[in-house]
């Protein structure tokens, strides 16, 4: 088991005869992701890494009974591209895509209640179920197959992360950027009730950052519905107030959403906090091996 | 991105938000002439206002009475130029381009209004307090029941039921309920047609004679839509931003100044963040947080470093990169050229991690008669450069 895609995931990218989507693609085949074909207008009929291309996503559906798309469209186009993705009831969407308007994402936040889709992203480095399928832009080896789920707003800090995991031994059901937005898709509260759920998954990473509220909401949660082990890392306790720290979501406004906060309420919810990033993967290591028999009875 | 108070006015009677009747002035004689003509010839007692990207700028004499135009030719004079300190602006303060001549307004009840965006529920919010004049964070802390949040439907508009719980807790009846209600629609529209993130009245002032008037106007622009404002990007005033963060973001760097002496490259924001904190947990202060983006190539390396030396500050950097995709041998060798070319004096502490990782430390530990230490583990390189640093 994992969460959300496996090793019967069909994929779909769209922008796949852009520089980024063609590199990407190859490297999902590589990782023996079923990427069963691509979307770029007008480039219909053609092929791009071996795989059919078509104009839109509704014919690459029925063609290929794809329930999955990755959107590498420039910002400026990925509006349209998302929508069309939610029309053609693409399951699940996967956007890379870094610089889409906040508003953009406000109405696609709109469209998508009630849809047939779930959104992962924008901004964010996808999913991957180690071993079976790869939907984004991780580097795939790091990933090792096993019972830690990671859930993070950031890219190479999960990574930093997942290595860490690998490295102690810990392999991994699910790994997911949610992405570094203020609006996002789906949040670290929908994902850890997926988590929750999931049999495979012995324990939850949770990476978080200043800015927004996200990390609160998760914390609440937690400490109603999770059950399993929760290890979080918060990044920016040395962010000035009022500047954007890289992502368009990790910035203090307004006095709200910094990290010592965020850090107060998680450990209030049962959170294990760890101050150093490069103690995630020994941290969570050490923690569950106090814990065999908890561990083994879920499994 | 960030309006002036004069540009966010503009924008306001665009939509109908009601202002003072006031002129933006460059230079001294420019102040002078507005003085004239909002006077016409009359006694009047007008405001110059210093133009900064930041609040607080009544309590360190940004805000100014005149009562003649000589006075106001004088006044804008000191004022132009002049690097102006609020406790906003950090101790550098920012200089001030332009100063705004308007009617000053005596008297009334001084009440916020804001629209931004709720994260969590992705629709955006307006904020409202009877209690304006001070900031939101104030006002959250001394008194957070006096703020009412109306999250709306962006697409449906904030809905009639809303606008009057804003009106009410602001204690408005009759016409100026209705006052109240446009400018609040107002504000929605502007926030949508601009793509702000921010949109701030502080403060809205009930006048004597019953109107209400927008005193000051705040606005932020949402980066990642400026390419469909070709309007608000000629707004743009370089001169408000840090010269290495505006350096920075023109060539798809993330880069903010902060006041320690470690210097940091780090591709990736969250990496970059945790760098910095890990930095400050080991005892050090980082003189910087840095993005260099997704393809940490040659170039993008060496305009990082040498955007990080522009910062007399430093004394050592931290390097610290996760190679994904980019191979880690090649960002050795990135790494080796850009310090060549730029010929960086203080010691460099590199943390790689990733693909081809021994290949890349190789390379580093290979390298001779440069001041490159290749550290395995971030905790001991975090402790490394602090300890160069502090040397």
């Amino acid at each position: 088991m994992s969460i959300l895609v496996n090793a019967q995931t069909r994929v779909l990218v769209q922008g796949i005869t852009g520089q980024a989507g063609a590199f990407h693609t190859e490297k999902m085949l590589e990782y023996k992701t079923q990427v069963v074909g691509g979307v770029t207008p007008g480039k219909g009929g053609t092929k791009a890494q071996g795989v059919p291309v078509f104009n839109t996503v509704k014919e690459a559906k029925d063609a290929t009974g794809a329930n999955a798309t990755v959107i590498f469209v420039p910002a400026k186009f990925a509006y349209a591209a998302i929508n069309e993705a939610i029309d053609a009831v693409i399951p699940l969407v996967v956007v890379i895509t870094e610089g889409i308007p906040a508003l953009d994402m406000v109405r696609v936040k709109r469209r998508l209640s009630g849809s047939g889709t779930r959104l992962i992203g924008p901004n964010c480095p996808g999913l991957i179920t180690p071993g079976q399928c790869k939907i984004g832009i991780m580097p795939g080896y790091i990933h090792k197959p096993g019972g830690v789920a990671v859930i993070s707003r950031s890219g190479t800090l999960t990574y930093d992360a997942v290595y860490q995991l690998t490295e102690v031994g810990l392999g991994q059901s699910t790994c997911i950027g949610i992405g570094g937005d203020p609006v996002i898709g789906t949040g670290f509260v929908d994902v850890l009730g997926l988590f929750e759920q999931d049999p495979q998954t012995e324990a939850i990473v949770m990476i978080g950052e200043i800015g927004g509220t996200e990390e609160e909401e998760a914390a609440a949660f937690i400490k109603a519905k999770v059950r399993k082990p929760v290890i979080a890392f918060v990044a920016g306790r040395m962010a000035p107030k009022e500047k954007r720290m890289g992502h368009a979501g990790a910035i203090i406004a307004g006095g709200k959403g910094t990290a010592a906060e965020k850090y107060r309420i998680l450990q209030e919810a049962g959170v294990i906090t760890v101050d150093s990033p490069a103690d995630i993967g020994k941290t969570l290591k050490a923690h569950l091996s106090k814990k065999p028999s908890a561990l083994s009875q879920r499994r | 991105m960030k309006l002036h108070e004069y540009q966010a006015k503009q924008l306001f009677t665009t939509v109908g938000i009601p202002i003072q009747r006031s002129i933006v002035a460059k230079t001294a004689d420019e102040a002078a002439a507005a003085f004239k003509q909002l006077s016409l010839g009359k006694p009047a007692r007008l405001n110059i206002k210093a133009q900064i990207h930041a609040g607080g700028r009544g309590k360190v004499g940004g805000v100014r009475a005149v009562i003649s135009a000589d006075e106001a030719r004088a006044v804008a004079g000191e004022l132009l130029g002049k690097r102006l300190v609020t406790k906003q602006t950090g101790p550098e303060g920012l200089p001030v381009t332009a100063v705004l001549v308007d009617e000053r307004m005596e008297g009334g009840r001084e009440l916020y209004l804001s629209v931004t965006i709720d994260r969590f529920r992705a629709k955006p919010a307006v904020l409202a307090s009877a209690s304006g004049g001070m900031d939101i964070e104030e006002i959250a802390q001394t008194n957070p029941e006096a703020i009412i949040r109306e999250v709306y439907d962006l697409i449906e508009g904030i809905l009639p039921e809303q606008v009057n719980r804003i009106s009410k807790a602001f204690g408005l009846s009759g016409s100026q309920a209705s006052a109240c209600g446009d400018i609040v629609r107002a504000m929605c529209r502007l926030f949508e047609e601009s793509d702000a993130t921010v949109i701030e009245i502080n403060p809205l002032v009930v006048m004597s004679d019953g109107k209400l008037i927008a005193l000051d106007a705040k606005i932020a622009v949402d980066d990642n839509a400026l390419f469909r404002h070709a309007d608000i990007v000629a707004m743009r005033d370089p001169s408000q931003e840090d010269p290495n963060e505006y350096k920075a973001s023109q060539i798809g760097i993330s880069y903010v100044g902060l006041s320690g002496n470690i210097g940091c490259l780090v591709n990736g924001a969250g990496l970059a963040m945790a760098t910095n904190d890990i930095i400050k947990l080991s005892g050090g202060e980082p003189a910087n947080f840095l993005d260099v983006g997704g393809g940490a190539n040659v170039d993008q390396v060496t305009n990082a470093f040498s955007i990080i030396l522009s910062d007399d500050k430093v004394k050592a950097i931290l390097v610290n990169i996760f190679g994904g995709i980019m191979r880690c041998d090649w960002i050795a060798e990135g790494l080796l050229k850009a310090t060549e070319q730029l010929k960086v004096k203080v010691p460099i502490v590199v943390r790689l991690q990733g693909t081809n990782v021994e290949e890349g430390r190789r390379i580093l530990k290979d390298a001779t008669g440069l001041n490159l230490i290749s550290v395995d583990e971030l905790g001991d390189a975090a402790r490394k450069v602090v300890e160069l640093a502090n040397k």
